[in-house]
């Protein structure tokens, strides 16, 4: 394997990156002082990884590739092991049971903090799942998602700051709230296509997100606003651990809520709809599908489910401002969405979950923990474009009689 | 979809299980001190010296036999200077069981921090959180700081422009964040009362954008003779640059976030003649050289900003605890308010909103490449 | 009148730096249909490969002409490298994937890139030595048009023009034209696919570093942040202009120069960005496509 030529490529590529990385690397500049301090050491250590790197990258590629082929001619492998395990009905109870007990005790056997964290990485879940219906579904590029969690989050921290009203009284109000928007951003963007949608979206983001931040009687501007009610329960008083356990409790509930609802709609008509549109636009029109109708509700929809996790974050932060609502969280949601898998409820959870929960626990890390989420999404995409847990085709095979689609789940993906 | 839920399952529980952590547990007998705030990412410049503050202050009082007969133990944690992670960050404190926290470093993150701190009794002080409303809301009562709010800051620029300086046209700036737009935001309002000038221009720019000349030809149109800019000093020098290459003398006025000496290595001659508020000087005070050379020999580096008031802020809140008697939160909130002591600021105390007492501004000016308070 | 004036040049300058960055997006959208997140990052790249070299040759004792050359060479140089890298690395492996993986891929490296930039030097503001020198004949209108904008208008226009004789007149623009058009009958036809896009890449952060050095040297500071902002306005900009459309992306960077300046000027530079935005959407409801953009006629 470690032919003449390999290493003669990894010299090369080594080499290419001493050069590329000399100036940055190893250089380091200080214009205020006059200084130029020379860090060759650097330069030593880019050659040795990126000629180490360049065996493990090489190998990687012709692995993925030697499995594309191999799917190609149809000689695929059976399912992975996590799948075959899942299908085999011996496993299965047990473990949704185990899961379903961990995920119920969570709160008795960590800390506050822990929980706090899972309550945080579970409002992500809940985005995910949303930004999965426009994107994974319907197959339209929203770049501009967070501006419909600001508008669930102001819509309740203004309510209770004005009105004084609770978390759930503006729970529906803001699903309602961001469904508007999402029908008010729709209809100007119908015609668009692709990446014209992707910038637009953006753009519509970033007017949300600069209305916020200048328009300082309507929503306090910049200094945001504090002192948000927690999510009452019967007007009890609680403490702090009983609160936070609550919001879990609560986020919980939502989760499988939306999975549910996630679930029925991507099996129905509308489900179907989307799908169709993703796959081709105007083999969809052809079939009779209402274009118009069924963009708008697909960004109606994937808007209510942020318009609710909004409330849930200013509900359970009590201070929101429009720091928190920038771009890059909606790059972020939209990594999960891709990174976990477009299209796969189970993956988008996985992906949440990960890219939430890692960044916390590496705060060993921490200095590192950008760089490290940048490449880990390069990585990833450039060795597993379809995600961690890849959305499953529907496939109808005629097998000589009729199954329902529920029994036909486990033989067909 | 049963398949795929037990494929999330197995995915979710290894997860779970591979982050299970245990909380650390002191020994009962420390009082534990959190220090909370930035210590990574952009902003740790500003959060990173007041742990050094408290672990030097706590060494100290240690070695003297520590506070009431126990020991002092510092549990630091990170929050960027993000509101959401600050919650994170406030929960874990809490659950560790600290009874005082140091901290935080930005308002916003502060704010976000502070209902949880309130709902366990928690006292806190931070040694750079400047927003008014974190102690004129009334809010909070379990909040103090060791720096003055913006308001100060702002009267003291505005009152300087038109009392010392005599101007009559002043435009206000800000760079839309929470510090320098909220600052802006009083610096009008007391132009506006004050009735000794005019507002003639009141705009935000964006922190980032290409270039400032758009904003600098309107400065110019307006016919201001003087500009109140809050916020920070990248602004600030593209501002001044932009003024000056345009030749236009206009005064500038700023704020703290300005009065750093990058501000002038990076806008070179064109900082010349800046005004900055600033904290007071206290070169002069015995204890502020006794901090500054503790950390000099322990880091072999000069402090980073904030440090002073993190390290007086430290005295303070042991200094109460130990007059209290406990580390209960009603005695060392009435202790911290009633009682005064000598730290590198000056001798201080608080008062009933939790700002404290003796802490305060003075004017700056850049001349010959350095800042001069002017007296 | 002079205010007008005054306001113009000011967004026709700034519309100059989106145009040369937009130049790389418009490019590289059009040869493979990718939206390339990074590309701000190579921008700011470009501009701190500037920075070192001019700070290592100020100390070497250079004239200020020599350095301004080297440390401009030197830019163009590390950032088409630096443009080139990604493409192999990042873009390439996913031509066949879904375009939303390619699109995080980019995503993911700019992230990479502003924090390796961040680790590997600092996170302060660093002040930009001023390389363009100041033109003595320029003093009666300093206060309207200053020496950096009039040499970075200039130099805008030289890279305009070369670029559209590169593309119209030589063998290679033709074969990026043919590439943009149909990759593989380009393919068919005999051109070499992956030579065309490494070129394409290699010139779009050729044109962001020259942004980069000349917008650096006029607002005289840069950090490892100054890419993101200014990628995600060029990007605006080329889409304005029609994506894809070289003369689009131009135009395109100065109508959004020239709303933000007169935003700021007559309305308030509160709202300036947020006119931006506006006004993208509203020529891309009236006009999908974009101001210049060929309408594609969809085939089934």
């Amino acid at each position: 394997m470690l032919s003449f030529a390999e290493i003669r490529r990894s010299v090369l590529v080594s080499a290419w990156f001493m050069f590329l990385t000399f100036p940055v690397m190893v250089i380091r500049v200080n214009p205020i002082e006059e200084v130029v301090e020379w860090r060759w050491r650097n330069l030593i250590m880019v050659g040795a990884g990126s000629f180490l790197i360049s065996f493990v990258w090489r190998y990687l590629i012709a692995r993925k590739e030697r499995g594309k082929k191999a799917a190609e001619a149809g000689r695929a492998g059976g399912p992975p092991l996590a799948r075959r395990a899942a299908v085999h009905a011996g496993f299965h109870k047990p473990l949704m049971g185990a899961l379903a007990v961990f995920v119920l005790i969570f709160p008795f056997l960590f800390s506050t903090y822990q929980v706090n964290i899972m309550a945080t990485a579970l409002i992500y879940v809940m985005l995910g799942l949303g930004l999965n219906i426009v994107i994974g579904l319907a197959g339209l590029l929203d770049l501009g998602y967070v501006a419909f969690y600001a508008v669930g989050a102001y819509a309740y921290a203004l309510l209770n700051h004005h009105f004084g009203l609770g978390f759930w009284a503006v729970l529906p109000i803001g699903a309602v709230m961001g469904a508007t928007f999402g029908i008010l951003l729709g209809f100007p963007v119908l015609r668009l296509r692709g990446d014209y949608l992707a910038i637009v979206t953006l753009g519509f983001g970033e007017i949300i997100r600069l209305v916020l931040e200048n328009w300082n009687d309507f929503s306090f501007g910049p200094s945001g606003i504090a002192n948000i009610d927690r999510p009452g329960f019967f007007g009890v008083e609680m403490s702090l651990e009983a609160a936070t356990n609550y919001v879990y409790y609560l986020l919980i509930g939502l989760v499988l809520m939306t999975i549910f609802f996630v679930n029925r709609l991507q099996n129905s008509r509308i489900g179907r709809a989307w799908i169709a549109l993703r796959e081709d636009e105007i083999a969809c029109q052809a079939m009779g599908i209402d274009k118009t109708k069924t963009k708008l509700t697909a960004f109606a929809l994937g808007a209510t489910w942020a318009g609710m996790a909004g409330v849930v974050f200013a509900a359970k932060t009590t201070f929101i401002n429009p720091a928190s609502f920038t771009f890059l969280e909606s790059a972020i949601i939209l990594s999960i969405v891709v990174l976990g898998g477009m299209g796969s409820i189970p993956g988008v959870i996985v992906g949440a979950l990960v890219l939430i929960l890692l960044p916390e626990y590496l705060r060993a890390f921490s200095d590192y923990r950008m760089l490290l989420f940048g490449a880990i999404l390069v990585i990833m995409m450039v060795f597993r474009p379809e995600g961690l847990i890849a959305g499953a085709r529907r496939v109808y095979e005629f097998k000589g009689k009729k199954e329902t689609s529920d029994t036909a789940d486990g033989i067909h993906t | 979809m049963k398949a795929k839920l037990v494929r999330f399952g197995v995915f979710t529980l290894t997860a779970l299980l591979a982050l299970a952590m245990s909380a650390g547990v002191g020994a009962a007998e420390d009082i534990k001190l959190g220090v909370a705030g930035a210590h990574s990412g952009d902003l740790a410049s500003y959060g990173i010296p007041s742990i050094r503050a408290a672990e030097l202050v706590a060494k100290e009082m240690n070695a003297r036999g520590g506070v009431l007969g126990r020991q002092i133990t510092i549990l630091t944690e990170d929050d960027v200077c993000k509101p959401e992670v600050a919650t994170n960050t406030a929960t874990k404190l809490v659950s560790g069981g600290v009874p005082v926290v140091l901290g935080h470093i930005c308002s916003g993150a502060t704010k976000a921090a502070l209902g949880i701190y309130n709902a366990s009794n928690v006292v806190v002080l931070s040694p750079s959180a400047t927003n008014p409303a974190l102690t004129q809301s009334g809010d909070y009562p379990n909040f103090f700081r060791t720096i003055a709010s913006d308001d100060a800051q702002a009267r003291l620029e505005v009152d300087f422009a038109t009392d010392r300086l005599g101007l009559k046209k002043l435009a206000v700036i800000h760079d839309k964040g929470d510090y320098g737009k909220g600052l802006a935001e009083f610096a009008k309002k007391f132009i506006e009362e004050s009735d000794k000038a005019e507002v003639v221009l009141y705009e935000g720019v964006t922190p980032g954008a290409v270039d400032y000349s758009a904003i600098v030809q309107k400065i110019r149109h307006s016919g201001a003779e003087g500009v109140i800019f809050g916020g920070y000093h990248p602004e600030a020098s593209k501002i001044v640059m932009g003024m000056r290459r345009k030749r236009m003398g206009t005064v500038l006025i700023s704020d703290d976030g300005v009065k750093d000496d990058t501000f002038i290595k990076v806008a070179k001659e064109y900082a010349e003649g800046v005004y900055a508020t600033g904290p007071r000087d206290t070169s002069q005070n015995p204890l502020a050289i006794k901090a500054v050379k503790e950390h000099q020999e322990t880091y072999g580096a000069d402090p980073g900003a904030f440090y002073l008031n993190a390290y007086a802020g430290t005295m303070a809140l042991l200094n109460a605890i130990e007059k209290a008697g406990s580390t209960d939160y009603e005695a060392v909130t009435k202790a911290l308010r009633s009682e005064w002591v000598e730290t590198p600021l000056g001798k201080i105390s608080f008062d009933e909103r939790g700002d404290a007492i003796g802490v305060g501004f003075s004017m700056y000016q850049v001349r010959n490449g350095v800042y001069i308070e002017v007296k | 009148m002079e205010y007008f004036l005054e306001l113009f040049l000011g967004g026709l300058t700034r519309g100059s730096i989106y145009a040369l960055i937009a130049l790389g997006y418009t490019m590289v959208y059009g040869i493979i249909e990718l939206i390339n997140f990074a590309h701000g990052e190579i921008y700011m790249i470009g501009a701190f490969t500037a920075l070192i070299f001019a700070s290592v040759f100020t100390l070497l004792g250079f004239n200020d002409l020599s350095i301004l050359l080297l440390a401009s060479l030197a830019a163009v140089t590390w950032a088409s490298a630096y443009g080139y890298t990604i493409e192999k690395l990042a873009y390439k492996p996913l031509r066949k994937a879904p375009r939303l993986s390619a699109l995080i891929s980019a995503i993911g490296m700019s992230i990479f890139l502003q924090n390796y930039v961040l680790l590997a030097q600092t996170s302060d503001f660093l002040p930009f030595p001023r390389l363009i020198p100041h033109f003595s004949f320029m003093d009666p209108i300093v206060h309207v048009i200053g020496s950096a904008e009039l040499v970075i208008l200039i130099t805008t226009a030289v890279v305009m023009i070369a670029l559209t004789l590169l593309i119209k007149f030589t063998k290679l623009g033709k074969a990026m034209r043919a590439t943009a058009q149909d990759r593989d009958m380009a393919l068919l036809s005999g051109v070499n696919i992956n030579k065309v896009i490494s070129f394409t890449f290699i010139i779009g952060s050729f044109t962001a570093a020259v942004g980069g050095v000349l917008i650096a040297s006029h607002i005289g500071m840069i950090n490892f942040y100054i890419g993101f902002i200014a990628g995600i306005k060029a990007f605006t900009a080329a889409v304005l202009g029609g994506i894809g459309s070289v003369p689009g992306a131009v135009l395109g960077g100065m109508v959004l120069g020239w709303t933000e300046s007169f935003a700021t000027g007559y309305v308030s530079s509160d709202y300036e960005d947020v006119f931006a935005f506006s006004l993208l959407v509203l020529i891309l409801i009236f006009r999908p496509e974009g101001i210049l953009g060929r309408s594609t006629t969809q085939k089934v």
